[in-house]
């Protein structure tokens, strides 16, 4: 009797033991990729969030151009070539022939990508009485309406089966910018009809079919997002046959299953390990410059800030340097400009305002406070893109400023509160930031700084300057890139001039690779792209 | 019996209205709002957000919402998330069983080490195994969940590998979710390989999700064994010639068990709400992440569904345990 209790503890050990110890070694050809969130759906029209259109849009669905990766140059994708009419109101393009749509178990498309997708998913969004648009209940097209598209294209028409023409209210040069969005993704009119048909008009927003080099799989929510390989890509198909989000929502755990081997990618390491994983033989660090801005805004509207001679003073009171240390802990550039250097338009010839004290006393004299006066200094209480420790930074900025005599009381809200309260203009002195959306200079200077944006609330500053407006204005509805830049550029000489912000700092991203990820290329607006990586053996 | 569980029942609809209350004041006064959280930096067109606020319903009085919320739970519909538009209900059915399946193991843990070794502790009292396990409890109990998870993870899984480091099962299996259980999903799907891969993915959750239960548990079955030890009818046992491990089992700790019972039921609901942040750290998809993401992000539905659908949870598992207690302790039943 007691042997066989004793077989029994044995080899209950030894299943555990075993378990234990079990290897997790995907197969080879899948890559891992530890994500930071949960996909809100599989839909690229209706969500806003950069973790989500990683999981969908990026992996799954073409748009007509596309960004040259890493950059944000316009090359085509699903659109061949385009022309712009001389009035820059309209937009013709041509489409690519022989491009598939993915197949799943309800739907098998029996035409190849053409006129009629695009028609379709952008009348989805802009037509209230398309059929889909009113299936939406409580949903919304959160990129669509936010870009203020409905005031921007006034219709898109069918030409022939290849080409289509989007006709606009106004000219507007960002618009080809805009249509390399992820709320731009092409759907296939086929499949939705499809499921209208069979009585699911659901199903096509809930299981996605797309053009992109990988179809959707499975999803375990809040756990796992499985895809496989788009063997009719049009891009050619994947070096990798599966690709598997494992979601992993604390940033530390992704550290450590990039170690362990769980995951070959990460998404948004801590600066804090940042040392560690470079000095890790297994790993493999990527950089970027982001297209980011962390500036800290005056309210033109109160004083003493109505006066450009104190904001020009607190410029010259401010130690970027010292921020970008302490703060950035390296990893980041000090700003000048409202836009970061890796953005075409980007004035460099502008000379910053020194770190000089004496120069700011001077100024604020001469403004008529020379003993200072006391201000509340709002400062960001979660991490941002553009900035890892809005205390700290508030910190140093208070030291600096106190030099000079300005004493600030800190203050911050919960980051829903922080944004809400600044849309109604209760800041005086508020730290805050921007990621681009579209490789665009214009998506920065017209929601940030422009007039419109005042009323909506994303110009903090409240700053509606009209040579500046005029300048923007005009640089959206000019077509050539190159005269474009040079519009800017006179922009940016005003908003240096007038100083209704003081620009911190452009932060760095940083991607972790384990070293077997080869042909892995970051992109500029921060999502990430698999399209083109293979895996080395271990 | 019958009219001890009538009463209990009875007390259900107060406790109802007590916690949708609790869980709808609390969510709304969060500052910020869901709208708030979709428009990040961007600023929104005003006209959007009044459509927007409108769309969700959050643009009427706050008490019109509640009633019309506790209206809409009266006829079973919990509402949808407002993030991902799914019904709240369904979220919690496809995750609920993920937090199930850690808390069960976790529960487990503690009573199989801690019962024990509470009647070590007693049994041995004033040694130095009493003041080991007692010593050992209290660090358990005073160590904070997310951090003892991390240790966990960084030495076990990272320093020796011999654990994962997160998730319910390894990512190359794809197991059809036919219960939710993934232990039981894996042996209906035949899989020895990811049966024994849940198994490990399990370990380092329940051990810290498991740590304070067993500390308590421990510490509520010495105190009850020293008390029922020193009953007469103990002695009476000894004096009648019983082997020690007979009086210790069988008359002592199935005594000292009542209170320990009661305690396990409280345990539940203390299980749950550790059960949020063991799951944030090892990426386990149950309703704690949920939840945590539903703060975070302002999804009213999501927290006032899911904190009530927990609240349920927990009411009816400790109804049973009262109901048990009454089994195992007959002064009660004939009350």
């Amino acid at each position: 009797m007691i042997k066989r209790s004793n077989h029994r503890v044995v080899s209950f050990a030894v299943l555990t033991l075993s378990a234990l110890t079990a290897a997790s070694v995907a197969a080879k050809g899948t890559l891992v990729y530890c994500s930071e969130g949960s996909p809100e759906g599989f839909q690229p029209q209706f969500f806003s969030t950069g973790t989500t259109f990683d999981a969908v849009s990026v992996p799954m669905f073409n748009r007509l151009v596309q960004f040259e990766i890493g950059t944000t140059n316009i090359v085509p994708a699903l659109a061949e070539s385009w022309t712009v009419a001389p009035d820059g109101k309209a937009y013709t393009f041509k489409l690519r022939k022989r491009v598939a749509f993915h197949g799943n178990a309800n739907f098998k498309p029996t035409r190849d990508f053409d006129a009629d997708d695009v028609l379709f998913s952008w009348n989805r969004m802009a037509d209230e009485n398309q059929s889909f648009h009113k299936l939406t209940s409580g949903q919304t097209f959160a990129y669509f309406d936010d870009m203020g598209m409905k005031n921007i294209v006034d219709r898109v028409e069918k030409i022939d089966d290849y080409t289509v023409r989007f006709v606009l209210k106004r000219p507007e040069a960002p618009f080809l910018a805009d249509m390399a969005m992820d709320f731009a993704s092409i759907l296939s009119k086929e499949y939705f009809d499809t499921m209208m048909k069979k009585g699911t008009p659901n199903a096509a927003d809930v299981y996605p079919i797309g053009t992109g080099p990988f179809q959707f799989v499975s999803y375990q929510k809040d756990a796992t997002i499985r895809y496989k390989a788009f063997d009719k890509y049009w891009g050619g198909r994947p070096k990798i046959d599966n690709l598997i989000y494992s979601i992993t929502r604390d940033a530390t755990a992704r550290y450590a299953k990039l170690r362990t081997g769980e995951c070959q990618v990460m998404a948004f390491p801590k600066p804090a390990d940042l040392d560690a994983m470079r000095s890790d033989p297994q790993l493999a660090i990527q950089r970027k410059e982001g297209l980011n801005i962390g500036y800290i805004a005056f309210n033109v509207e109160r004083k003493p800030f109505d006066d450009k001679r104190v904001r020009q003073a607190l410029n010259y009171a401010t130690n970027k340097d010292a921020i970008l240390k302490a703060v950035y802990q390296g990893n980041g550039q000090v700003a000048k400009n409202p836009i970061p250097p890796i953005l075409w338009g980007y004035n460099d010839a502008i000379h910053d305002y020194a770190y000089d004290p004496a120069k700011a006393k001077e100024l604020l004299a001469q403004a008529g406070y020379p003993n200072g006066f006391d201000v509340d200094l709002w400062y960001l209480p979660v991490t941002r893109p553009y900035n890892p420790d809005g205390k700290r930074m508030a910190e140093l900025i208070q030291a600096d400023w106190a030099k000079v005599g300005v004493r600030t009381r800190l203050v911050t809200y919960e980051w829903a509160e922080y944004r809400k309260r600044s849309k109604t203009g209760e800041q005086t002195v508020m730290m805050f930031g921007w990621s681009g959306d579209n490789g665009d200079p214009d998506n920065f200077f017209v929601p940030l700084l422009g007039c419109e944006a005042v009323k909506g609330g994303g110009n903090v500053s409240r700053w509606c300057n009209k040579p500046f407006e005029d300048l923007v204005i005009k640089a959206a509805q000019t077509p050539k890139q190159a005269d474009r830049a040079k519009l800017y550029e006179q922009a940016q000489v005003i908003v240096h001039d007038e100083a209704p912000w003081i620009p911190i700092a452009h932060s760095v991203r940083f991607d972790a690779l384990r070293k077997e990820v080869h042909g892995y290329k970051m992109d500029a607006t921060a999502h990430h792209y698999f399209d083109k990586v293979e895996l080395a053996a271990p | 019996m019958l009219r001890f569980v009538l009463r209990r029942l009875a007390l259900i609809v107060p406790t109802f209205f007590g916690v949708t209350l609790l869980a709808f004041a609390l969510i709304h006064l969060i500052p910020g709002d869901p709208v708030e959280n979709i428009s990040g930096e961007r600023g929104m067109d005003p006209a959007r957000r009044v459509r927007l606020l409108h769309q969700f319903g959050l643009d009427e009085p706050l008490p019109v919402q509640y009633v019309r919320y506790i209206g809409h739970v009266l006829r079973g519909d919990l509402g949808q998330s407002l993030t991902t538009h799914d019904s709240v209900a369904r979220e919690f059915a496809t995750l609920f069983p993920a937090t199930v399946e850690l808390a069960f193991f976790a529960l487990l843990f503690a009573l199989v080490l801690g019962l024990p070794a509470g009647v070590l502790a007693a049994v041995k009292r004033n040694t130095v195994a009493d003041y080991a396990v007692m010593g050992v409890s209290l660090t358990g109990y005073s160590m904070p969940i997310f951090w003892w998870a991390l240790l966990l993870i960084l030495f076990f899984s990272v320093q020796l590998g011999i654990t994962p480091v997160s998730g319910r099962i390894a990512v190359q299996f794809d197991v059809p979710p036919v219960t939710g259980f993934m232990l039981i999903d894996t042996l209906l799907a035949g899989d020895l390989e990811a049966f024994r891969s849940a198994l490990s993915h399990l370990v380092l959750p329940t051990i810290a999700l498991g740590t304070i239960p067993l500390a308590v548990v421990s510490r509520m079955t010495r105190s009850a064994m020293l008390e029922v030890l020193r009953e007469d009818f103990v002695r009476a046992a000894r004096a009648k010639g019983l082997p020690r491990w007979s009086v210790i089992v069988v008359h002592a700790l199935r005594n000292a068990l009542i209170p320990v019972v009661t305690v396990v039921g409280l345990q539940v609901g203390l299980l749950l709400s550790g059960a949020i942040l063991t799951e944030t750290i090892f990426s386990w998809p149950g309703v704690g992440n949920w939840l945590i993401h539903g703060v975070q992000s302002r999804d009213y539905p999501v927290v006032q569904g899911g904190v009530l659908l927990i609240a349920g949870v927990v009411i009816a598992v400790n109804l049973f345990v009262d109901m048990l207690y009454g089994v195992v302790n007959p002064r009660i039943r004939h009350a």
